[in-house]
């Protein structure tokens, strides 16, 4: 058996039992990725579809040139191609949110986005928040209201609330909640994470100090 | 995933050609039904052919006073739309009650229309499902069917039709224009559609490498009195356990134009063509909209745990009429 196979088998046993989880969220465990993470290796001779493809991901206003297998996801891309570790893996299907980025300043969950289909676009993803050592004023709020537990949905709440203020049409806290249910919270964080980004919106924390 | 090529789709016509030239092609929109299905392993293809760099991302007035969506249109870009918000206020609220706020950027028009069903038994990929692999049987019908349909089932497949924009669609008589193979055709949301039958692996009447271009909208004064209403299991982020799209044109106290369609209950978007004309000609009010929610709900075949949807639906019904009845 190829390691190439070796890595397909095991992707598929762990679909497997993400399938016999239906409906439900479940953790999803690091799987090991059909990623080199240089453009100049020699590209093996072709052997049927899904071939690695040279891809330049435009993250954080960095450009990174890759060689991805076409099915590899953005999330996947970031977190084990470029090891930017901040965007969570919760369910890998849409269904949690903590894999939540910006993508031309839209909240998007890169777990269902091909980064082959990000070519071209801009990435923006929780490393990107702060500006140097300034922490975002979201981030501040978050840590002053205490609107997390154990963090793990915190990146994908950050990035979402971020495209929450950019859209700017939740007002009230339930239109906030509202715009905000994208993001799962197993901690139930929710009432300070309402309190953050109800005092970002209203502008208390605009001024970066 | 199974490996595939991804290609960047260079005009309607080569996306056609490429996708109906290879059984193993399929279109890419947002990608968050497809992506998620090709983890599942429940699709698999050799090729994906990326249609959002297309043009096909405008809405626009017809010439008839209507409206058309480009296929490309993000839901929540048509959820947030002036003209769609005023004129056909229960197609935006249908939208902004599917899925999240980062889905609903991803989703576009044409994957909603095609998006598949929910149910359990169909996405995990190993019990028995006519729909996705025929005559294999049917785990749901007397499996745990909470979830599943009332309305349209058959022997083969009683799975339910997951979309909330297409109940509003289909109350508002939209009409899908798609480039084939074979050209290019208007096919009314009624017939776009299928019941399952003996048949659930078939869900639209769309060849393979048929693309959707368009969704147009004719010209409907009365919509602009509709209300979309949906009960889930929690308040935000869940599919459907009965939704209703409902509009009321009333003049001079009586109804002269009503539509019901339904979701969360049915194996399609659930037009109830006779409880609307059952309205006609009535005051509105709770005896018409209990006899009509009745009718609409007539021929109901539930399984052992889904029997609840059947009050539920009636209630929706009744609720969203009433709510319409209201508007000023
Ligand atoms: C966690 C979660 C929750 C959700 N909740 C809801 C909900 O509450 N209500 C609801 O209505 N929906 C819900 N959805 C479903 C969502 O609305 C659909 O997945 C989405 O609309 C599909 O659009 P897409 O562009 O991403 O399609 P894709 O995934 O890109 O494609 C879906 C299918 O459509 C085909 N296709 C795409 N575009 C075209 C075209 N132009 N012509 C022909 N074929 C085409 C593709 O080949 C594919 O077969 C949810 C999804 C997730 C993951
Ligand atoms: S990882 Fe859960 S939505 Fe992407
Ligand atoms: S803080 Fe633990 S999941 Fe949200």
């Amino acid at each position: 058996m190829s390691p190439d196979q070796d890595i397909d088998s095991a992707a598929d046993r762990r679909e497997f039992m993400e399938g016999v989880a239906v409906g439900g969220i479940g953790v999803a465990f690091a799987a090991a990725l059909p990623i080199t993470a240089t453009a100049d290796e020699p590209v093996p001779p072709a052997r049927g579809p899904g071939q690695p493809v040279p891809v330049k991901l435009n993250v954080n206003g960095t450009d990174h040139d890759l060689k991805l297998e076409p099915r590899v996801t953005l999330l996947d891309a970031l977190r084990e191609g470029l090891h930017l570790t901040g965007s969570k893996k919760g369910c890998d299907h849409g269904q949690c949110g903590a894999c939540t980025v910006l993508v031309d300043g839209r909240r998007v969950n890169s777990c269902l986005t091909l980064a082959v289909a990000t070519v071209g676009r801009k990435v923006q993803t929780v490393e990107g928040l702060a500006d140097g050592d300034v922490l975002h004023p979201l981030q501040l709020a978050f840590i002053k209201h205490d609107a997390f537990q154990c963090g793990y949905c915190t990146p994908g709440q950050l990035c979402s609330a971020a495209g929450l203020l950019k859209e700017g049409r939740a007002k009230s806290d339930d239109e906030i909640r509202e715009e905000m249910s994208g993001n799962i919270c197993r901690c139930g964080a929710y009432p300070n994470i309402l309190v953050a980004v109800r005092e970002v919106r209203q502008g208390a924390l605009k001024e970066k100090p | 995933m199974t490996p595939f090529d991804y290609t960047r789709a260079e005009g309607s016509a080569a996306a056609v050609k490429q996708v109906s030239g290879s059984a193993k092609a399929t279109f890419l929109g947002g990608g968050t039904c497809l992506i998620d299905l090709m983890k599942l392993h429940v699709e698999n293809h050799d090729l994906l052919v990326d249609i959002t760099p297309l043009p096909l991302d405008r809405i626009e007035a017809t010439a008839g006073g209507g409206v058309r969506i480009g296929a490309n249109v993000r839901n929540s870009e048509l959820a947030h739309d002036a003209t769609i918000y005023k004129n056909y206020p229960a197609l935006s609220e249908a939208l902004l009650s599917g899925a999240s706020p980062q889905l609903r950027n991803m989703a576009t028009v044409g994957g909603n229309l095609m998006q598949r069903t929910r149910c359990p038994y169909f996405r995990n990929g190993f019990s028995p499902c006519n729909k996705r692999e025929p005559k294999s049987g049917c785990a749901a019908k007397d499996g745990y069917n909470r979830s599943h349909a009332v309305l349209g089932v058959s022997e083969h497949c009683i799975a339910t039709h997951p979309s909330d924009m297409c109940v509003a669609l289909i109350a508002f008589d939209a009409v899908v224009k798609t480039h084939g193979p074979k050209g290019e055709r208007a096919i009314p949301i009624t017939d776009f559609h299928l019941v399952p039958g003996d048949t659930p692996d078939r869900e639209t009447v769309l060849e393979h490498g048929e693309l959707i271009t368009a969704v147009e909208l004719p010209a409907a004064p009365w919509a602009m009195r509709s209300h979309y209403l949906k009960v889930r299991d929690r308040a935000s982020y869940e599919f459907a356990l009965a939704s209703a799209a409902v509009a009321l044109e009333v003049v001079d106290g009586v109804i002269k134009t009503a539509r019901v369609a339904l979701g969360g209950v049915a194996t399609k978007p659930w037009r109830a063509a006779d409880a609307e004309k059952s309205l006609v000609g009535q005051k509105p009010g709770a005896p018409a909209f209990a006899a009509t929610a009745e009718m609409a709900t007539k021929g109901v075949a539930p399984r052992q745990f889904n029997g609840f949807k059947v009050a539920l639906v009636r209630r929706v019904i009744v609720r969203a009429l009433e709510t319409v009845a209201a508007m000023k």
